[in-house]
Parts: structure tokens; C-alpha cells; sequence
């Protein structure tokens, strides 16, 4: 079971957007070590004849009659936003300098 | 112990189980508004020290609570409920009341409309009487990862009240609300339910609407009933369960008649009953007094006519793991909605100028969640990554079709499956808090039923003998076979009364004058 680095966790935070700290990369670094060591039992418990199972149910898309029906007014839609202008989410810009 | 409240149980209206609160509006002898006041008061008077609550809404309960009293006037009753309040894990959207999921991220959102299991307990006529403190979107098993600080545990304050749904456990171990709604993805309405005495209930996956649920891994979530009693479980599935054209995964088949169920168990005939004692789910790592609870508890349903089969599932040694792979996983998809874009908290980082959207994502990110929402955010980026994606990921699926085999084996010998819900009694708040290990497996029991969507509960078997606290007893059934645990749960819990003289939580302190 690999031990997971430092840098591999800072890596994993930018993928999962989040920024950590320094004290917060040494802290769980080596938590995660041992998460993975624990369930690291898992691998080759089933062979290739054991098919996967994503969701406890059988699955079958749902469909509904493609009619008009009530949603959230926008005024509704908004009213959790951090900051909005005219009718719409407004966010930071989202191009980098260079983009 | 102390002594139940001082109020004569006569006239405490909190002591009451929701069908006895039922019955006596039904018999005119109290009002839903002097039901729901009665709680409010009860809130009041302890909640500074259990912390069930992280919001309570006593105008709104009272509306509710008026509205009911008002159709009872004109005979125009909405469910066998109505007018009995109710809390609510902070988990579920309510409209115009906050929902947090006991994370900073969700500080304050108020959602513009109601969870489906929302909008049937208003339907049915059931005050909402607040919102219940969970760990920070249902990641934990003891209730300290709330932003918001831990609820304790009414039967000793210095203790965990299971997780992640504390607040709905100890808000009705603490005679705060005679119901509540938890949500359960590897044990989260079970494991509370058995450490605090009451009763949690995991209906099958997609019997219960999870539409308006804040998804934490949306292939094993599901709400369901917190209460006193089988019986009051029954009553409230009924009423939350069925066919939800708004939720995908909702099970289009009608429920089976599950308060019929708890009725037929609760005259204590099980005759001919096959009850399977799950091999891995027992012994090592287990409490002696939690063990001495659950063979109490199956000398019971043998006097009550069932037989008793040993049965194995050895895919279950497996189960954690699994668990604990595709649960980070779904969960760093699901919470990527929190990107300060569209609700909730927005930080602006510190030291850059004219920040983009991914750094005020990542700021905010890190700001609004907490340790352990952040530790399995990147351990499910992990399992989800290229190269460890089949050796993770890809084998924890397969190990939930093993799970699945070995439900379906052992339920052709066993009509129910049982075993001890957690494996021990609440612990002291802190005291694993930095060994996630050592947390994560207080769900080795019921994380099994998650994984392959059957259903459980569990039921209170008795205070430990070495630490006089609560231990659960817990039944699995097959998929939609739920009345089946309503029929030997009630069966149990009625046996078990008889033995202690009255329900178990009679035992627990009285909580007045205490302090947090």
C-alpha cells in the first residue's frame, strides 16, 4: 500500500479545489496514510468474474410528459446567492490573466 | 439514575410516544398547540445542554400546530399524526427555515422549497418543530464533526450521542420532540438510535423520497424515522414512504402495511419466524455488555416462538473498506456544488487581487469545511483518480455485488437477519476524534444493509451492565420486506418492556438543571 505523500495530498486538494495550509497538509497526510493502509484489504478481493455494483437498486431512466410545469421563480432561484446582479449569479471573473 | 421529570407523567405531555399523543388529541384531552408548547418548553429548559437543536422554529410550530387544531375542530384530519410535532435533521431543505448540514459552508441558507419528506410531514399535518445538529453533511459517527459544536448525549452529557444524526437521537432521547428524521448512509439513524435508546428505523433504498436531501453519497443515503417506539416508527415511515415522481431512485411499488406489522409483533407471537445471528457482525471488538444485551434479546424472540439460525456473510469483513472508498467518492462529486457560486459561503482570498472564481472556490473551499469533510473530499479525489481507480474504486463496487450475494444467501435461510447495532456504547466526546479508524468503525453493523439497500433498525436492548448506557439490537430484511422489522421489533420491544417494567428511556437522567 503506497503511503501518500505530502505533495500527493496537496496535489489531490488542487484537483479537489480546496486550499490548504501548511499545518493542515502535515496534519492530514499522514491521516490519510492510514485510511488507505486500512482499506487497502480490499484489493483482489473479487476477480474479474464479479461484476460491479454502482447503486443498490436496478437503475431505469425516468422520464415525464415534456410539459410546462411550476419551478422556483428567479427571485427564489437567487435567494442563497453570495451576490447577484440583474437576475443572475454573479461570480468572479473565471478566465485566467493569460487566458 | 434520576428519576423521570418532575412533572407527573400525567400531565407531561413530552413523556408521551407520538401514538399516545395521537390518541389523546383524538380524545379531545389536549391540543396540538399545547402539545407543541409543551416541547417548545422542553427545548428550552435542556437544550442548552444536549444541543440537539442547531435551529428552532416556535412561531412556525405553533402556526402548524394551530392549523391542526383547526382542521381536528372540523373533523378533517390529515394523517393519524396530525398535530404531533416533529424535528428534523438539518440535512433536509425546509423552505424558509435554515438548512446547514451543520457545515459554516451552508451558514444561514434558507432553501426556496421543501425536501419531499418535508412536504409530507407538513401534508400530514405534523409542527416542524426545528432543525436537528448532525455532522457536517452526515460525515461521522459521533456528532462532533458539527461546525456547530457536538450534541451530548442525554444518558451522560460528557458523551457522544452517536452520528451522524445526534440531534434527531438525543432531541427524542431527551423528551425534546416525541419524533424525528434522520438520514442513514452507513448508520447514521441506527447507531445514534442504539446509543441513545431509541428507536432508528433505514427503510430499503428508494423507499423514502430523497429529493431535497443534501446528498452526501446519494447510492446509499436514505431518511427514516427516529422515535420512542416501533410502533411510532411505523407510523411515521407510512407517512414519509412511497413513490416520489421528483426523486429517480424512489421505488414505484407500494409500501407493504408496515403499522399493521408493528401491531401483529407488539402481541408477541413469532411461531415459525427463521432469525439469522450474523457470524461477522458479533465477538471480537464488540462490548461484553453489548453482547450480553443482544443474547438477552434473542432468548427473548425464542420465547416468542422464533428460531434461531447461524448464519455467514463473509463478505462482510470487507464491507468497511468498501464503504469507506465509495462514500468519499460519491461525496467529493456530490459536495462540489459548494463552490461559493450559488449559495452559501463566499471568500474572498486573502493577498490576490481581483481574485478568479477557482480561488474564491478554493478559499472558500478550505474555509467552510471542515477536517473531516476535507479528509474524505481528498481521499475520494484519491480513489477516483487515474491509475488507483480499478484498485480502489472499481473494487469496492465489486465487493458491493459480494455483500449483495451474501444478503441474498443468507436471507433463504433467515426471513430476518440480526445482530448488535454498534458495537459499543457511546464513548466520550473527544476521545477518537483524531483516530478516524477508530470512529469509523463504530458502523462495522450497519454499514452491510447500506451497501446493499436492504433495511434496519434498531431497536434498544438494554443498558450495558459495565457502563449502565444504551445498546442497540438491530434486524435487517430483505429489500421491501420492511414490515418485517416492524413485525419483530415491536415483538421484541414488547417482550424487553415487560422485562424492565416500562420503556427503557424512563431509566435516563432527567436533564433539568443541567448545564452543558
Amino acid at each position: 500500500m503506497p503511503d501518500i505523500s505530502r505533495d500527493e495530498v496537496a496535489h489531490l486538494a488542487n484537483l479537489a479545489r480546496i486550499d490548504l495550509d501548511d499545518a493542515e497538509l502535515d496534519h492530514l497526510a499522514p491521516q490519510l496514510s492510514v485510511i488507505l493502509e486500512s482499506v487497502a484489504s480490499i484489493q483482489g478481493v473479487a476477480g474479474d468474474d464479479i461484476p460491479p455494483t454502482s447503486h443498490a437498486l436496478p437503475l431505469t431512466n425516468v422520464f415525464r410528459e415534456d410539459v410546462l410545469r411550476p419551478s422556483l421563480t428567479a427571485e427564489q432561484a437567487l435567494s442563497g446567492a453570495p451576490a447577484q446582479e440583474q437576475q443572475r449569479f454573479s461570480v468572479p471573473r473565471i478566465l485566467g490573466d493569460e487566458q | 439514575m434520576s428519576a423521570p421529570s418532575s412533572t407527573t407523567t400525567g400531565t407531561d405531555w413530552t413523556r408521551r410516544t407520538a401514538a399516545e399523543l395521537a390518541d389523546a388529541l383524538a380524545a379531545g384531552e389536549v391540543t396540538s398547540v399545547e402539545l407543541t408548547q409543551a416541547h417548545l418548553d422542553r427545548i428550552a429548559a435542556v437544550d442548552g445542554a444536549v444541543h440537539a437543536f442547531l435551529h428552532v422554529d416556535a412561531e412556525g410550530a405553533l402556526a402548524q400546530a394551530a392549523a391542526s387544531d383547526e382542521r381536528r375542530a372540523h373533523g378533517q384530519l390529515a394523517s393519524p399524526l396530525d398535530g404531533v410535532p416533529i424535528a428534523v435533521k438539518d440535512v433536509l431543505a425546509t423552505q424558509g427555515l435554515p438548512t446547514t448540514c451543520g457545515s459554516k459552508i451552508l451558514e444561514g441558507w434558507v432553501p426556496p422549497y421543501d425536501a419531499t419528506v418535508v412536504v409530507r410531514l407538513r401534508a400530514a399535518g405534523l409542527p416542524i418543530l426545528g432543525k436537528t445538529n448532525m455532522d457536517e453533511f452526515a460525515m461521522g459517527s459521533s456528532t462532533e464533526h458539527s461546525a456547530y459544536g457536538p450534541t451530548h448525549n442525554p444518558w451522560d452529557l460528557d458523551r457522544i450521542p452517536g452520528g451522524s444524526g445526534g440531534g434527531s437521537a438525543a432531541a427524542v432521547a431527551a423528551f425534546e420532540a416525541p419524533l424525528a428524521i434522520g438520514t442513514d448512509t452507513g448508520g447514521s439513524i441506527r447507531q445514534p438510535g442504539a446509543v441513545t435508546g431509541t428507536v432508528g428505523v433505514k427503510p430499503t433504498y428508494g423507499g423514502v423520497s430523497r429529493f431535497g436531501l443534501v446528498a452526501l453519497a446519494n447510492s446509499l443515503d436514505q431518511a427514516g424515522p427516529v422515535t420512542r417506539t416501533v410502533l411510532d416508527s411505523a407510523l411515521l415511515h407510512e407517512i414519509i414512504g412511497g413513490h416520489d415522481p421528483l426523486d429517480s431512485t424512489s421505488v414505484d411499488q407500494p409500501l407493504p402495511a408496515l403499522v399493521d406489522a408493528a401491531r401483529q409483533g407488539a402481541a408477541g407471537d413469532l411461531t415459525g419466524l427463521r432469525v439469522g445471528v450474523v457470524t461477522e457482525l458479533g465477538g471480537d471488538g464488540y462490548q461484553p455488555g453489548v453482547l450480553a444485551r443482544f443474547q438477552e434479546s434473542l432468548d427473548l424472540l425464542v420465547k416468542a416462538g422464533a428460531e434461531i439460525v447461524e448464519v455467514s456473510c463473509p463478505s462482510f469483513v470487507h464491507a468497511m473498506a468498501a464503504y469507506y472508498l465509495i462514500l468519499p467518492a460519491e461525496a467529493s462529486s456530490n459536495l462540489a456544488k459548494f463552490d461559493a457560486m450559488r449559495y452559501g459561503l463566499r471568500v474572498l482570498p486573502e493577498h490576490i487581487d481581483n481574485p478568479s472564481a477557482e480561488d474564491v472556490m478554493r478559499a472558500t473551499r478550505d474555509a467552510g469545511f471542515g477536517d473531516e469533510v476535507k479528509r474524505r473530499i481528498i481521499l475520494g479525489t484519491y480513489a477516483l483518480s487515474s491509475g488507483y481507480y480499478d484498485a480502489y474504486y472499481g473494487q469496492a463496487q465489486k465487493v458491493r455485488t459480494l455483500i449483495s450475494r451474501d444478503f441474498e444467501a443468507a436471507f433463504e435461510k433467515a426471513d430476518v437477519l440480526v445482530s448488535p447495532t454498534a458495537p459499543t456504547t457511546a464513548f466520550k466526546l473527544g476521545e477518537k476524534l483524531d483516530d478516524p479508524i477508530a470512529m469509523y468503525l463504530n458502523d462495522l453493523a450497519t454499514i452491510p444493509a447500506n451497501l446493499a439497500g436492504v433495511p434496519g433498525i434498531s431497536v434498544p436492548s438494554g443498558l450495558a451492565e459495565e457502563d449502565g448506557l444504551p445498546a442497540g439490537f438491530q434486524i435487517l430484511a430483505p429489500a421491501l420486506a420492511d414490515d418485517r422489522l416492524y413485525r419483530v421489533g415491536a415483538a421484541l420491544e414488547a417482550a424487553l418492556a415487560a422485562q424492565w417494567g416500562g420503556p427503557l428511556l424512563d431509566q435516563a437522567p432527567a436533564l433539568e438543571g443541567a448545564s452543558a
